[in-house]
């Protein structure tokens, strides 16, 4: 009930509020993903209270798998990857003039599975922090390591050009000062590099600039459907709601399961769970030429997984994805530690979050339901007017936290650099998670090492730390294994 | 002779920061008496960078039909990130807001086409709300 007193306040509905748009916003805008927004917005965070920061930061993070099936059903354009299995029946369906009922079934959906995955992340984060108390040093790598391990896994069609992406987000987080030593790492003789590179530096360079320039590419966008206009046409049958009843159980449960996997991301929640409701239904045949399951399962599933995705970053410290690594920086920088310690050591912002999830799920569902004409508005919002304000923000963003011009520098050479791995095929998500671990990577390896006298064998003779580092070592070498490769690679380009 | 894939540049990229992470890394202390010192930790990823990357590059020249990147459109990314280099280049000289007007201008007008009329309304309506929202109604300096 703390946390309802928390989420409740006035101010932080307020925030509530603002985060669940401007997620719903995003989620509309194709191109426009949610670690973008929120390391565009990181910055302006700081001057509100962390609670009601992470409170919006939530917002936008579970507000935009909401508007992600908006573009899916009208453009047959994903606003966002974890929509891409919504675009299968949820625009066929609206080419036979049932787009309402579609967008309908898909926010109820959403509220559904989303309301099931903060259920779990209340029930689970306790206990696992409790659990994780009993991890030191090197059970810490080794966790680290296999949550790279299963973002390199999943990250892109090559392990190898992931396993690079992740390389050099452990060299960019391992340039200045080594807190160990004192010694100076990789500075190029810069004094401004002696701090490190800030990471949100990194992040609007590598997710906003660098996806404005890929969108740059494409002169003019997709055409949308027309959307239906008035609440009524939106609502879903009787019979709709029947048809769909196992794929909100189904949806909510593997996204959810999903989610708390490091690596595995809502992408891979919704394509499994469309997956397992087309094997179970009586009518797979109409799968993919407009059935309501089709859209309910995997928007349950990008939703659930969200309330997963935050237990093992809350509780272990260990991001699973992008927007959770975002969103971990944003709690360091706003001085907490997330870990085992992070919830009796901030009951406050935990419960308030996690009761900030409930509101905000409803919030949406009573927003989307009435408001989705009015958010499918925003995709005729003219790309060039859209792409110079992404840029403007960024750069005031990047200039807010550091008041240095050399940081904007970086922030150009990091867009260059997103431009480049989306091009050449690297995957940004193993380069982000690498520069958020890589300094508590280094330091738990160090740690390890100084408790053992600097035999490696600790890392080995700790049962915990040993499953945990065979399991990373049998996943990097699943290249190796044809049969399993291939079907990651299958299960990839699906 | 065939063209060399972006695979085996972006390998041989990568490969050269690798060399560079583990010469640098080298001239570190690997163990002290406390235990790892700051050449520790980078020398292993300096290791397997620069062997990733060798085998990257290996592997793109066995390859028989290596993937094409489709570089259409990049022109338009290259000239749009010229403009934000540019913008920050000038900040000191024009001030963030002038560099925002120009740079919105720039996109409108140069990349999309649209009239220039169009192109200069936005790009003062763009630059004045930044004023109003940033400095005026949060207190966030501009650069």
């Amino acid at each position: 009930m703390g946390g309802f007193a928390v989420a409740l306040q006035p101010f932080n509905l307020l925030w509530c509020l603002v985060g669940v748009a401007l997620g719903t916003v995003v989620g509309i805008l194709p191109g426009l993903g949610p670690p973008a927004t929120i390391a565009m917005l990181l910055p302006l965070t700081f001057l509100m209270p962390p609670a009601s920061a992470m409170i919006m930061l939530a917002g936008i993070y579970y507000g935009a798998k909401y508007g992600g099936s908006t573009t899916s059903i009208l453009l047959n354009v994903p606003g966002e990857s974890a929509s891409v299995a919504t675009c299968f029946d949820g625009y066929q369906m609206a080419r036979k003039g049932r787009a309402g009922p579609a967008l309908g079934i898909a926010a109820i959906a959403s509220f559904i599975a989303g309301t099931v995955g903060v259920l779990g992340l209340m029930l689970v984060a306790p206990p696992l922090a409790r659990m994780a108390l009993a991890f030191s040093s090197p059970e810490y790598f080794a966790l680290m390591s296999l949550g790279l391990a299963m973002v390199v896994l999943l990250a892109g069609r090559s392990m190898v050009k992931a396993l690079l992406a992740m390389l050099v987000g452990l060299w960019l987080a391992g340039i200045g000062t080594d807190l160990f030593s004192q010694t100076s790492r990789f500075t190029f003789g810069r004094m401004e590099l002696l701090s490190g590179i800030d990471f949100v530096v990194v992040a609007i360079g590598v997710f906003a600039i660098g996806e404005v320039l890929a969108n740059m590419q494409g002169r003019e966008a997709a055409k949308a459907l027309p959307f239906p206009k008035g609440v009524r046409n939106l609502l879903p049958t009787v019979q709709d709601l029947k048809d769909s009843r196992f794929a909100f159980a189904n949806g909510s449960i593997v996204g959810f399961l999903i989610g708390v996997l490091p690596g595995a991301g809502s992408t891979i929640a919704s394509f499994i769970s469309y997956g397992l409701e087309k094997a179970v239904s009586r009518r797979p045949e109409e799968f993919g030429k407009g059935v309501v399951e089709g859209v309910a399962a995997p928007e349950g599933a990008n939703n659930a997984e969200t309330g997963g995705a935050l237990i093992p970053m809350l509780t272990l410290g260990i991001p699973g994805s992008s927007t959770t690594a975002v969103l971990l920086a944003a709690l360091v920088l706003w001085g907490f530690k997330p870990g085992p310690l992070f919830i009796p050591e901030n009951p406050a912002l935990f419960w308030g979050l996690v009761a900030s999830m409930y509101i905000g799920n409803l919030m949406l569902l009573v927003l989307n339901l009435p408001l989705v004409p009015v958010f499918a508005q925003v995709l005729r919002t003219p790309v060039y007017i859209l792409y110079p304000i992404i840029l403007g923000i960024a750069l005031v963003g990047v200039y807010s936290t550091s008041g240095g011009l050399f940081d904007l520098w970086l922030l150009v050479g990091f867009g260059l650099m997103g431009y480049l791995m989306r091009k050449l095929d690297y995957p940004s998500a193993p380069l982000i998670l690498g520069v958020v671990l890589g300094g508590a990577m280094e330091r738990a390896l160090r740690q390890s090492l100084m408790m053992s006298d600097g035999s490696i064998s600790i890392l080995v003779s700790r049962p915990v730390s040993a499953v945990m580092l065979s399991l990373a070592v049998l996943i990097l070498l699943i290249p190796l294994f044809n049969k399993v490769n291939t079907w990651r690679l299958r299960a990839l380009e699906k | 002779m065939r063209a060399l894939s972006a695979d085996f540049w972006s390998g041989l990229a990568l490969g050269g920061l690798g060399a560079y992470i583990i010469v640098r890394a080298s001239s570190w202390e690997y163990l002290g008496p406390d235990g790892p010192g700051p050449g520790f930790f980078p020398l292993w990823y300096g290791i397997a960078m620069a062997a990733l990357s060798l085998g990257l590059m290996f592997s793109s020249l066995r390859k028989q039909d290596p993937d094409q990147i489709d570089w259409s459109g990049a022109g338009r990314a290259f000239a749009t990130w010229f403009a934000l280099l540019a913008c920050v280049a000038l900040l000191n000289v024009a001030g963030f807001l002038l560099c925002l007007a120009g740079l919105t201008f720039f996109i409108i007008a140069v990349m999309y086409r649209r009239p220039l009329k169009v192109a200069a309304s936005a790009a003062i309506a763009l630059a004045g709300a930044f004023y109003l929202i940033f400095p005026f109604a949060l207190g966030v300096r501009l650069p």
